[in-house]
């Protein structure tokens, strides 16, 4: 049985279709960028648009700055778990995958986030594949209580959860809780999330909304770029979502990711690779028509992007990242989620940040208990 | 009278401690830590409010931002990003068992989008810290019957915002804080939106005591630069006040009038 759909669905549902990305003329592009609105989205991520993009990233650099200052946080993930009882194509940790599988303890746990926290990292995402009972709200709960004395901000990104368990969760002492939607394609959403808890597309795309109203105060959003045939429509709808998300729940505090989909053992192509120019195009697209949502890049991109995104629209960075449980400790002892691009250290990634005339921010919260 | 008007010195009084400068600055968004504290020097500010929840209270002395706070500077722990009265006053507990100080800027801001303070926990939370002994500066709207309300509740100053926090859009609420100014019995410290020198001078003209600036000293090209600036339209500004403006007229008059040749 599948979940009823969600408040956010029902108005993506009812959203008119941006029509065809081969249709927009300059003139549309520049209407857009005088006043850019969601609207307008649709052109700014247009190829058409691509002319424009250096006008586009000023204009985007200029918002940044204006909302968010000059400051960049910093922030690891922490991966507790690569159990996973869901099959998604195009994820290392996909149920049935022959790979090496690791549920932490919580000891463990508070040992990789002492190594972090040693490095500077006050801010942390426990990161999980879906496994309710290796990765239990029980877990969760064990292990936000060890670690908030250290670690003032705490998010998770693991399976969905509901009402009462996000409660729970923010009772702990949770901040933050990333849900993506990989896709907001209905029908490519189907074909790639094959069985398990996260084939309930509603189910997820709900669970946000549920985790606002349960008290969770930064929600992250996002979208696998790559995972569908038109990156522009997901794109579209992580912003559509994000506004969305700050009109109805005024008291979080949005952030988005638009990763793009990395070599792991799942041995996934993407069906349209997206340039690095479009890349950039989205983030600045994004930026203009959502100028108060938070922006977050992984160390999937390599350096030199982040460094250059990090001028234009991105204002949380993860940093020197694995993606294997326990692989700040113990690295190689079971299977990694992707493979990273950016292998710099957290103090390499703070340096730079500071040379391009940013504060790295490593602490921004207090323990919520 | 005011604490800060009794003085003959023209001194700035906030909770019995005695200020030279009237310009009291912040610590975030800055482009790192030394240019901070070389603006913090060229402001002559005496008063550096620090946000709480950017301060690792649990690790001593590791390039942390008040490792490059001035020596002498007084601090003023905030609690940005506290959503509502019980979390603001959990803050100003943590600050003060860390710092030591009973100072505390009172900021409760739900809206991460506005960073409107909230009028109903701020005076809740004010409540509290008073009754607790803290030293309270409440960020607050520029609402004249809500810093009566703080001022009855037993605040050190009010600190209502000119402009939206961070907007560099100046005294915005000029005529709000006219009327606090003229009401108040406690120092007056326009917080929050100026965003040149002249915004902190007009403010100072109208009265308030004190300006607070932060952004706009940190997000120009040259900080330090603008925080000397500041510094000096904070006191033009204050001088303008004690000297006292000529009447508004509607008409020219002339400087030198027609029966002057009788004197």
């Amino acid at each position: 049985m599948s979940a009823p759909r969600g408040r956010f669905a029902t108005y993506l549902d009812d959203l008119p279709s941006a029509g065809s990305a081969s249709d927009v003329a300059a003139a549309d592009v520049e209407l857009a960028l005088a006043r850019p609105s969601l609207d307008g989205l649709p052109a700014l991520l247009s190829p058409a648009a691509a002319p424009y993009l250096e006008v586009m990233a000023r204009q985007a650099r200029e918002l940044t700055l204006q909302r968010f200052g000059r400051a960049v946080r910093l922030f690891a993930p922490l991966y507790v778990s690569n159990a996973c009882l869901s099959s998604c194509t195009y994820c290392g940790f996909s149920k049935g995958l022959d790979v090496t599988r690791r549920t932490l303890s919580v000891p463990e746990v508070v040992a990789e986030a002492q190594s972090l926290a040693v490095q500077g990292f006050r801010h942390l995402l426990l990161v999980s594949g879906e496994h309710r009972i290796e990765v239990s709200a029980n877990y969760l709960v064990a292990c936000i209580e060890a670690l908030r004395e250290l670690v003032p901000s705490i998010s998770i990104e693991t399976q969905t959860w509901s009402d009462d368990t996000y409660a729970r969760l923010v009772d702990a002492g949770l901040e933050g809780a990333v849900h993506y939607q990989e896709t907001y394609d209905r029908v490519r959403y189907a074909e790639v999330h094959t069985a398990g808890w996260k084939r309930d597309y509603d189910r997820r795309l709900a669970s946000t909304e549920r985790a606002a109203e349960s008290g969770v105060r930064r929600l992250g959003i996002g979208a696998l770029l790559g995972l569908s045939l038109d990156w522009r429509a997901d794109v579209r709808a992580v912003a559509e979502h994000a506004v969305w998300l700050q009109r109805h729940y005024w008291r979080t505090e949005v952030t988005v990711s638009l990763p793009r989909i990395k070599q792991s053992a799942s041995g996934f192509q993407p069906l349209v690779p997206v340039t690095d120019a479009e890349y950039v195009q989205a983030m600045a697209a994004l930026r203009l028509v959502a100028p108060e949502v938070g922006i977050v890049l992984s160390t999937r991109e390599p350096a030199a992007l982040r460094d250059g995104l990090a001028r234009i629209a991105v204002t949380t960075m993860s940093a020197g990242s694995s993606t294997e449980p326990g692989g700040y400790l113990q690295p190689g002892q079971a299977q990694e989620q992707f493979a990273v691009s950016d292998e710099r250290s957290p103090a390499e990634v703070a340096a730079m940040l500071e040379s391009a005339g940013y504060e790295p921010v490593w602490k921004d919260a207090f323990a919520l208990r | 009278m005011k604490d800060s008007m009794e003085s003959t010195t023209g001194s700035l009084v906030i909770a019995g401690r005695v200020f030279t400068s009237r310009l009291l600055v912040g610590t975030g968004k800055f482009r790192s830590h030394a240019v901070m504290r070389e603006a913090l020097l060229a402001s002559g500010s005496e008063v550096v409010t620090v946000a709480l929840r950017r301060v690792d209270l649990t690790r001593a002395g590791e390039g942390d931002v008040l490792d490059f706070v001035p020596p002498g500077m007084t601090l003023l722990p905030n609690t940005s990003g506290a959503v509502d009265a019980d979390e603001a006053v959990r803050l100003a507990r943590l600050g003060r068992a860390a710092t030591g100080a009973d100072l505390v800027k009172l900021e409760v801001t739900p809206d991460p989008r506005t960073l409107a303070p909230d009028p109903i926990e701020t005076l809740r939370a004010a409540e509290r810290l008073v009754a607790e002994g803290f030293a309270v500066l409440p960020y607050c709207s520029a609402d004249p019957v809500l810093c009566r309300h703080l001022e009855e509740a037993g605040c050190a100053t009010v600190m209502p915002l000119g402009a939206w926090i961070g907007s560099n859009r100046g005294l915005r609420t000029r005529d709000a804080i006219e009327v606090i100014v003229a009401q108040a019995g406690v120092p007056v410290v326009v917080d929050a939106g100026l965003g040149v020198p002249s915004d902190a001078a007009e403010a100072m003209e109208v009265g308030a005591d004190a300006v607070l600036v932060n952004t706009a000293i940190a997000v120009a090209r040259d900080p330090v630069l603008m925080a000397r600036a500041f510094a000096l339209a904070t006191e033009a500004g204050r001088m303008g006040f004690l000297a006292g403006r000529g009447a508004i007229l509607d008409t020219a008059e002339a400087s030198s009038p027609l029966t002057g040749f009788l004197a």
